[in-house]
């Protein structure tokens, strides 16, 4: 088999609600040139993404988890097609998106929307709250006469539990929390059936957190959501998602529905993940086996051989160190890319 | 451990006493710490958790006196090791500071100097503060970067900060702390720009290095699965106040202040029933420029009463090492 054929039987066996994902993602590689000097001379290749498979199906939330430069938010972005993929195929509503132009991009891309971390980076200071989330609306030329576009609007921020009366305020005047509602607002004007989430509550303190946390739960209820959802808070993605994938280096290791993973981790990387995420109980703390694992993650640019993770796994074998283990299903339904479960 | 240093009677090594600090600044006087009282025992990690704005960094760069021009110390005593730092001079405050009390803060690169080599800014201050020659200097610097396990250390002397990690960044911090044995170290958000394994790293180093030396700890924070993991007792801040303090199993088994109890319900945990609505806080924390009359928390609390939004309740005792600042709700 080759490897995109293992990879496609592998996300096929992963697939929750056989027959119609939302989004399909297949063997997806995006590498970045590393450049040296003047004239530009290409010198090394960042694998930011390298061979990634997954699936969402309708109304699922789907996260990507794994420390900072794994390639969550490069693999994000390339599935909304503002990042140019290397190679593989991306599949929208059953429809290959991977080379669609800019012009056969614009009536998917409304489909498909971003939540950024940073809601105040992301908005104009300058407009409106009513402008703000009325904007897609206008760029789509879906915004209608005044009194249809002030109504969305209007129904846009009740939605996400913003008063009408803020409508004719600046960015500035909301605190962190009120600015992701915001963003959200702005994200759903176009009636998406997939929102891509890249830390949408990282900045956020925790009593907003929740309240935000909250919010996206209930839209997706109520919409029918779908969502992609990115956070390094590990607590926070086993709170909102069905599913979860966990990369390393720009490869995913494991991808389990949300119990089978944050209760029987079984890549020894995950494992590893998990264990070094404190609990917020100190009874539980006191009587967990506190096994830390070891070192960094290497540079992207220079990876280790065979399995990335080799180096820092304590159950490395010599074939680790050559061959690059295949993500394959297990009986348990999860998949897992490592030599200890061939 | 803290009940048992606490019973042993020993007096605290750091004690703060209604500690204010407010500064000038264009939307007019900001009173940052507000009656702040706190203490450490040697040997102890005490955690200041709190949301941002709460007043949590300003306390700790007061004790050492690093507010600014545009901050002043309104009032309070801070009792270190027996002396009473508010008396020092500047050139004594000086001594104490990088020398008795070590300060970590959550970006290494700002401590670090980018033009000087890791191995130059270790040994400085054992040639400026113990009078070590530069070799003596760089031998022992040699010996702290591999205290805090930093691999081959002998080579990365003569790197530079921006050849290193973050993580690694933050061990030389550490290993800088730890060149003056210091009595007290003070982290203020040391791993919040790391990752969770590297996090997992340091917070260990920083507890076992405590643990050998006996030195204290005030480890301050946002994450209530690091207090829950490092800490022996808690001050929880709100407003520029401790709201509540308690050793840490005490303070989750037993959270009594309405803030802390919104706090522990809020946050997702990893052995919390995933799916379910989390707990909120309504409304937003306060803004310290136009905070209420009485107590901060009361325009988001359910229980406010009228006597809450009058005066700002105390801490007081509500149990064995246990204080809360609250007018009650029972
Ligand atoms: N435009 C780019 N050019 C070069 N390298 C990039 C670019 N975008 C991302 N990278 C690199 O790709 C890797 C993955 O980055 P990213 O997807 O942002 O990771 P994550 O979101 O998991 O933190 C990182 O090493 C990053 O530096
Ligand atoms: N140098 C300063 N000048 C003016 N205001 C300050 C200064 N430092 C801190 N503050 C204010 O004091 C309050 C408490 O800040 P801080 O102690 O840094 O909070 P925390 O560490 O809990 O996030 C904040 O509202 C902040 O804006
Ligand atoms: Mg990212
Ligand atoms: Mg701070």
């Amino acid at each position: 088999m080759s490897e995109s054929a293992v990879a496609q039987a592998a996300t096929a066996a992963a697939d929750p609600a056989a027959g119609d994902p939302l989004l399909q993602v297949d063997d997806l590689k995006v590498h970045f040139p590393v450049t040296e000097g003047l004239l530009k001379r290409q010198v090394g290749t960042i694998k930011a993404v390298d061979g990634v498979s997954f699936k969402l199906a309708r109304g699922e939330t789907f996260s990507l988890v794994g420390e900072s430069g794994c390639g969550k938010s490069t693999t994000a972005l390339a599935v909304l097609r503002m990042q140019t993929v290397t190679a593989g195929r991306i599949l929208f509503e059953g429809v290959d998106v991977t080379h669609h132009s800019a012009a056969r991009m614009r009536p998917i891309r409304r489909r498909m929307q971003m939540v950024y971390q940073d809601p105040f980076g992301s908005l104009n200071p300058r407009m409106k709250v009513s402008a703000i989330i009325g904007e897609p609306l206008v760029i789509h030329g879906l915004a209608g006469d005044r009194e249809a576009h002030r109504a969305r609007i209007r129904e846009l921020m009740a939605l996400v539990g913003l008063l009408p009366d803020m409508a004719d305020r600046y960015p500035h005047e909301f605190s962190g929390g009120q600015r992701q509602r915001i963003g959200i607002a702005r994200s759903l004007a176009l009636d998406p059936s997939l929102l891509v989430c890249d830390e949408p509550v990282s900045a956020l303190d925790v009593s907003i957190q929740a309240q935000v946390v909250n919010l996206m739960m209930d839209l997706q209820r109520r919409l029918g959501l779908t969502y992609l959802f990115i956070a390094h808070d590990l607590s926070v993605v086993r709170h909102i998602s069905n599913r979860v994938a966990v990369m390393y280096l720009g490869r995913i290791v494991e991808i389990a529905d949300r119990d089978v993973l944050f209760n029987a981790p079984k890549h020894p990387y995950t494992e590893a993940l998990l264990a070094a995420v404190p609990v917020a109980n100190p009874e539980i703390e006191a009587n967990r086996a506190q096994q830390i694992i070891k070192g960094e993650v290497p540079s992207v640019r220079n990876p280790p051989s065979g399995c990335h993770f080799h180096p820092r796994c304590v159950h490395a074998m010599p074939r680790c160190r050559v061959e690059s283990p295949a993500l394959r299903p297990r009986d348990d339904g999860r998949l897992i890319a490592c030599h200890l479960y061939d | 451990m803290s009940e048992a240093i606490a019973a042993s009677g020993a007096p605290a090594l750091l004690r703060v006493e209604n500690l204010s600090v407010r500064f000038r600044t264009d939307r007019g006087m900001v009173r940052a710490v507000d009656g702040v009282s706190l203490h450490v025992h040697a040997g102890e990690t005490l955690a200041i958790v709190g949301e941002s704005g709460s007043g949590k960094s300003v306390t700790a760069l007061s004790l050492l006196r690093l507010i600014g021009d545009n901050g002043e110390i309104e009032q309070g005593r801070i009792l270190f090791d027996g002396v009473d730092l508010g008396r020092l001079s500047g050139a004594e405050m000086r001594k104490v500071r990088g020398n008795r009390i070590a300060m970590i803060f959550q970006e290494p690169m700002s401590s670090l100097n980018p033009v000087l080599t890791i191995g130059k800014q270790v040994a400085e201050p054992l040639v400026l503060h113990q009078g070590l020659s530069w070799q003596a200097a760089r031998k022992r610097a040699v010996e702290l970067l591999a205290r805090v396990s930093i691999p081959d250390p002998v080579d990365r002397l003569d790197s530079y900060p921006h050849h290193f990690s973050g993580g690694m960044r933050q061990r030389v911090m550490i290993a800088m702390a730890l060149a003056c044995d210091p009595k007290l170290i003070i982290a203020d958000e040391p791993t919040t720009a790391l990752d969770v394994t590297v996090q997992a790293q340091i917070l260990a180093l920083l507890k076992a290095l405590t643990r050998e030396t006996g030195a204290a700890q005030i480890l301050i924070t946002h994450d209530l699965g690091v207090v829950a993991r490092y800490a022996d007792r808690v001050a929880v801040m709100y407003g520029g106040r401790v709201i509540e303090s308690a050793s840490a199993r005490e303070l989750y088994a037993n959270p009594k202040h309405p803030y802390t109890q919104g706090l522990m319900a809020s946050v997702p945990s990893l052995d919390s029933d995933p799916g379910r609505p989390l707990q909120t806080i309504p409304g937003q924390p306060p803004d310290l420029a136009n905070l209420p009359p009485g107590c901060a928390f009361a325009p988001r609390c359910a229980y406010a009463r009228d006597l809450c939004r009058q005066g700002k309740p105390p801490l007081e005792s509500i149990g064995p090492q246990h204080e809360r600042a609250c007018y009650g709700y029972e």
